[in-house]
């Protein structure tokens, strides 16, 4: 946690409001973070974009994200309770959707039509 | 820039933004999202998903000295620099990182009728490996275990189910027994991840796989 703050300290000033919400930021640091110290290798990354990092974002941009982003919470929060739990631990269990499986009794099949039923319902609401 | 037509499939780009994937997935994933405009989109949809989430979790208590802590590490901490990353010759940057260097690096083993390899990363859950095909040889025929991601950097090849160029990937799991085939031209270079070795189905090649690591 302390390591994962400090990393944010310091790349602070990276941070493009235009292109992602300080929740996804901060969850793809922490991520990368964790990735780095528990299995000792830096995650490979796709490269950037070639223009990149910029000084002054468009407020418009910024708003249109930060409403984007406010949508996607919702439509997360009126997941029905069953899709909305195999999402949670897809992201937040480190398991992956046979290891999901494996733990839950459900099978395989069921787990991914759930996690591609919850993605049908975000892509609507986004839309 | 080439039209890229087979694209990531949803459920790995999703254990891409979560973490959940091996390494050797991971690379050829970061390398086909920095091909593909497509799959770099959906993939910003992924970790907002995941930011969305966290934005919902209840909040935990912390110690008295954990704002010391973070402070201290702070301190010890070198400010972050971006670094320019771009796509030099046929590797994008994070197939360099893992090569150390453009596709001039790569130290290639033979497999024999001008067909090499070489393999990138190997752990328990999955390798990736480098497979460099001359232009109209085909690939020994098999047949997986596991998930098998093959992701095209140069030339193209064809298989029973159709036809992939740079940029392309193509997923195949257990289910799939193809023969693909480099198209005549230029010599095809592929990044391929696999999650457990792979099946050949002809006699020889099967007393070689252990041997050829793959």
């Amino acid at each position: 946690m302390q390591d994962v703050m400090a990393t944010l300290w310091h790349k602070s000033h990276l941070y493009d409001p235009t292109r992602a919400s300080v929740a996804t930021w901060i969850f793809t640091i922490a991520r990368n973070r964790k990735i780095d110290l528990l299995r000792k290798y830096a995650r490979p990354e796709p490269e950037d974009l070639p223009w990149g990092h910029q000084d002054t974002p468009d407020q418009a941009d910024v708003i249109a994200l930060q409403q984007d982003s406010a949508r996607l919470a919702e439509a997360i929060r009126t997941l029905p309770e069953k899709q909305r739990t195999l999402i949670e631990r897809a992201y937040y269990g480190d398991l992956t959707h046979s290891e999901i499986a494996a733990e839950t009794g459900l099978p395989l099949g069921t787990i991914k039509s759930r996690i591609r039923l919850a993605l049908d319902r975000l892509r609507h609401a986004m839309t | 820039m080439t039209t890229i037509r087979h694209h990531i499939t949803d459920d790995l780009l999703m254990g891409y933004a979560a973490g959940a994937l091996p390494r050797a997935f991971d690379l050829v994933i970061a390398t086909h999202v920095s091909l593909s405009d497509d799959a770099r989109a959906r993939l910003a949809g992924y970790d907002a998903i995941g930011g969305a989430i966290l934005e919902d979790v209840d909040a935990v208590e912390l110690g008295d000295e954990s704002l010391e802590l973070t402070l201290t590490r702070i301190k010890g901490m070198p400010a972050s620099e971006i670094t320019p990353t771009t796509t030099r010759g046929i590797f994008p940057s994070p197939l360099q990182a893992a090569v150390g260097g453009g596709a001039d690096a790569v130290k290639w083993r033979s497999l024999g009728m001008g067909t090499r390899q070489c393999v990138l990363h190997a752990d328990k859950d999955a390798s990736a490996r480098l497979l460099y095909i001359p232009a109209g040889q085909a690939m020994p025929q098999h047949s997986h275990r596991g998930t098998e991601m093959t992701l095209v950097l140069q030339g193209a090849y064809r298989d029973e189910s159709d036809r992939f160029a740079r940029g392309d990937i193509e997923v195949a799991d257990q289910d799939m027994n193809h023969t693909p085939v480099a198209e005549a031209g230029e010599d095809c270079i592929c990044l391929i991840a696999t999650d457990a070795p792979l099946r050949f189905s002809g006699l020889l090649p099967r007393i070689a796989q252990p041997f050829l690591g793959i």
